[in-house]
Formats: structure tokens, sequence, C-alpha cells
């Protein structure tokens, strides 16, 4: 498989064409959908560059907390929220709280990274 | 598939002419033969509610009115937990005595009438957008007094007798635990982040308050702001019997600090002075620490509502590009709650 233009190239050229062509001759509801469509190719793009190495960091850490071999962050996790809901982890429970904020933090870094509470985290 | 479009705009159509004649008719009835309907207009889309200005001229005078409108006139398609514009209408007057700012009802219309299912309220001049309010400069004395203004609507608010009111729906604290996590568990999308805060809340739970009138969603966005401050507290939909510091707590949720997350207080004030503001206007006297738990309560319950609003475009429900973005917002309040459980460390 060829990749010119690239997966990326492409959601580039359709943020662009929102940008500079489509948003500037929309009105109300259908202008403000055409921003959020922006937005929502600008996580994308993020999240392509991101989330390998922030799953990685979220793997190791997830394997460190839950004392685990598994690999699947999304079944780690969810064993994480047994572990929660169980009472077996919780609060105090040393390394939790990190774990969790830095997660996080990655997760704000591709979804939203202009909200306020990501600069009160980075303080 | 474009059949139940198809009956949407049918509907729609219809609707237009039906409040025009039902406005019409009310208006030469309260003001005379000679009075008329001006600029009737759509003014938001909400799935709930609908809302329409519009002027009522008489003569020389010209009186600018909104009017709250079930979708199509009927009640059906409101959502389970808003209460109806008749118990609306009755909160507005009730508070008004109160000597809570709203906009006063000047009609009632009932279900199965020409308006349908409605009511119609003074329109008050000012600024409802949060960014707007906290940023412009028109707004710099406004800001200065929102704090102890607030602080007096609330009290106020939650000092109405109980006893006066129409029949609302009762939700304190452990109920609403209760109610999001049923939500959140349908979904089976596990979130470490809020399978904490839900453990938290279960484990920390304060002793409940005595019960009072509770607005439900006090916040910028549903306050209308003129250059003095507070005009008046709008949207009532979400009114029940519940805890106080509820409202207060939901007001300090840094979703509704619209970026300005150094004030706790709406983005533009701080809790001591809200406190204080409150207690002077006769509500309890709470320390900021009482008001954790229910700000804890709000972060939580605004991320599985932004959930819910993901899952309606999931389910094919809604597919617009706005509900799929909003679940990428779900981690907003994540950071929020662990910002809050941080800052219980320190406070402890």
């Amino acid at each position: 498989m060829h990749d010119a233009p690239s997966a990326k190239e492409l959601i580039e050229a359709v943020k662009s064409f929102l940008d500079k062509t489509a948003m500037v001759q929309l009105q109300g509801h259908a202008a403000f959908h055409a921003r959020v469509a922006s937005n929502a190719l600008a996580t994308v793009l993020r999240e392509m560059e991101q989330r390998p190495a922030a799953e990685a960091r979220e793997r190791d850490r997830l394997q460190a907390l839950l004392k685990s071999d598994e690999a699947d962050v999304g079944k780690l996790n969810r064993k994480l929220c047994e572990e929660i809901r169980t009472k077996r982890v919780d609060l105090g429970t040393p390394g939790l709280l990190t774990h969790l904020k830095s997660t996080t933090i990655d997760q704000l870094s591709v979804d939203q990274p202009g909200y306020s509470g990501l600069r009160t985290a980075a303080r | 598939m474009a059949r139940p479009f198809f009956r949407v705009i049918v509907a729609k159509m219809g609707t237009v002419t039906d409040i025009e004649k039902g406005l019409s008719d009310w208006a030469v009835a309260h003001y005379g033969a000679a009075a008329a309907i001006a600029g009737l207009r759509r003014l938001s889309g909400g799935a709930s509610q609908e809302t329409w200005a519009f002027e009522v001229e008489a003569g020389e005078k010209s009186e600018p009115l909104i009017l709250r409108r079930a979708p199509g006139g009927t009640a059906a398609a409101r959502s389970s937990e808003a209460i109806t514009l008749a118990i609306e209408a009755a909160l507005l007057d009730a508070t008004d005595k109160a000597g809570v700012r709203v906009p006063g009802v000047r009609h009632v219309s009932p279900p199965g009438s020409v308006l349908g299912e409605a009511f119609v309220m003074k329109r008050v001049a000012g600024e409802t957008l949060g960014r707007k309010i906290l940023r412009d400069a028109e707004f710099e004395t406004a800001r200065t007094r929102l704090t102890q203004q607030c602080g007096e609507a609330l009290a106020r608010i939650h000092s109405v007798p109980l006893s006066g009111l129409p029949n609302l729906p009762t939700s304190l604290g452990r109920n609403q635990i209760d109610k999001y996590e049923a939500v959140y568990r349908e979904f089976d999308l596990p979130r470490p982040v809020f399978e904490l805060a839900f453990a938290w809340l279960k484990d920390n739970e304060p002793e409940p308050a005595d019960p009072v009138l509770v607005h439900g969603d006090f916040r910028l966005g549903n306050l209308i702001v003129d250059e003095n401050g507070l005009a008046a507290v709008l949207d009532w939909e979400l009114a029940h019997i519940g805890d106080p510091r509820e409202d207060i707590a939901w007001l300090c949720v840094n979703s509704w600090r619209f970026g300005q997350t150094e004030n706790r207080v709406g983005g533009f004030g701080q809790l001591d002075e809200l406190l204080d503001a409150y207690a002077a206007a006769g509500g309890a006297r709470y320390r900021p620490a009482d008001i954790d738990w229910w700000e804890i309560m709000g972060s939580l319950k605004w991320g599985v509502m932004c959930m819910t609003m993901y899952g309606a475009f999931k389910t094919g429900a809604d597919p617009s590009v706005e509900r799929a973005a909003i679940g990428r917002r779900v981690s907003e309040n994540e950071i929020d709650l662990i910002n809050l459980f941080e800052g219980l460390g320190r406070h402890a």
C-alpha cells in the first residue's frame, strides 16, 4: 500500500478545506458544526502523533500498579476499575493518583490541549 | 429513513402558525383589541424546550417577551428529569416572591390549547454567554458584584417555603450517586477516574442537609447579567427538592468557570465571599470544605452527562459531529476530578 498522500496529509487537506473554504461560506448552526468538525480533525491528528507513546507509558504503569503482565490496555483498565469498585484499591493506594493524573494529562493533550484544568494539573 | 424528518418539517410549519395565532389571541385579550404580535423568532433549538422571542405592540408601547414552549406544544418530548412548563412558571412566581430576580410570568398556556403547553415571560435585557460576561469590558463592574449577588440569590431560592410549591422530584446526594452510577455502568466503558470518584463519594458522603428548593443548574449560561450584575435567574427545568450545597458547588464546577479557573465561583469570584454572602442573606453557614463533596459530585455528573451526549451519537439518535466530539470532552471532567482529589490532600 502506498501513502502518497498519507492518511495524515488527507486529514490535513480536509481540515484546511473546512477552515479556509467551507467555514467562511457557512452561517449559524452549520458554521458551528464546521468548526466542531475542524477541531475533531485536529484531535485525530494529535492522536495519530501522541497515542502510541502515551499508551505504551499507560501500559507500563498499569502493569506495575496491578502487578500484571497483561498487554491489552483495555483489559488492564477494566481490571483497575474492578479493583477500585471492590475497594482493593483506593485514593490512598501508592501510585494510583499519580498514574491516573499522568494518563489523564496524556488523554487531554490529545482531546482538549487548551482546557484550563490541564494548566492546573501541571502546576 | 426520510419519513421522520418529513414529519418534523410538517410539524414545524404548523407550529409557527399556531404560535402566532395563540399569541395574537392572548395579546388581544390581555392588552386590548389594538394589540399585535411582532418579530416572532426562534432563539434556541433545545431538544427539551423551545424558546421564542417576540414583542407585543399596543399603541405606543412595545413589550419584549419570551415564549417557553414544549416542542410541538406537547409535554411528551421533554426529558424525564425536566419539570413541566406549568411547574416552571409556578417556580418563577414563588422565587419572585422570595426576592430572587427572575423574569415575571405573563401567561401560562395549558396543553391542548392553540399555543400548546407553554408560558410567556418578560424578556430581561443582558448577556448569558459565560465567556463574554467573564471577559468583556462592559461587565467589569458586574463581575465585582456577581459573587455577592449569587450568594444572596441562592440563599433566597433555598429559603422558599416548600409547603407552597408544586410537586417537585426529590434528589439528595445518595440519589444522585445511584442515578449517575447506573447511567455510567450502562455504557460499559470503564473509566478508572470515574470509578474512583463513585467509590470516594460513597465513602465520604456528608450528612444530608435539611431539604430545600434547589435550582439544579445555577451557573453562567443560565443567568442574565447586565452591566450592574445579576439581572435574572433562568432555566428552572432541573429544579428539585435537595441539598443546598448542590447549587453552591455546581456554580464552582470548573466546566462553568469558562477558562478563568483561578476563580472558583463561576470564574468570577472566591468561595469564601460567596459563602459569607449566602450566610448573611439567611442561608446556612458553610465552610469551603463542605462544598468539596458536592463539587466532586458535580464534575462527575457533568462527565457522565457528556458520555450520555456521546451516547446519542453512538446509538444513531443524533448523528451530528457535535455529539461525536463531545465524547472527547469527558477527559476534562477527569482532570477536574483529579485536581479536586489533590486539593483534598492539601487541605487534610
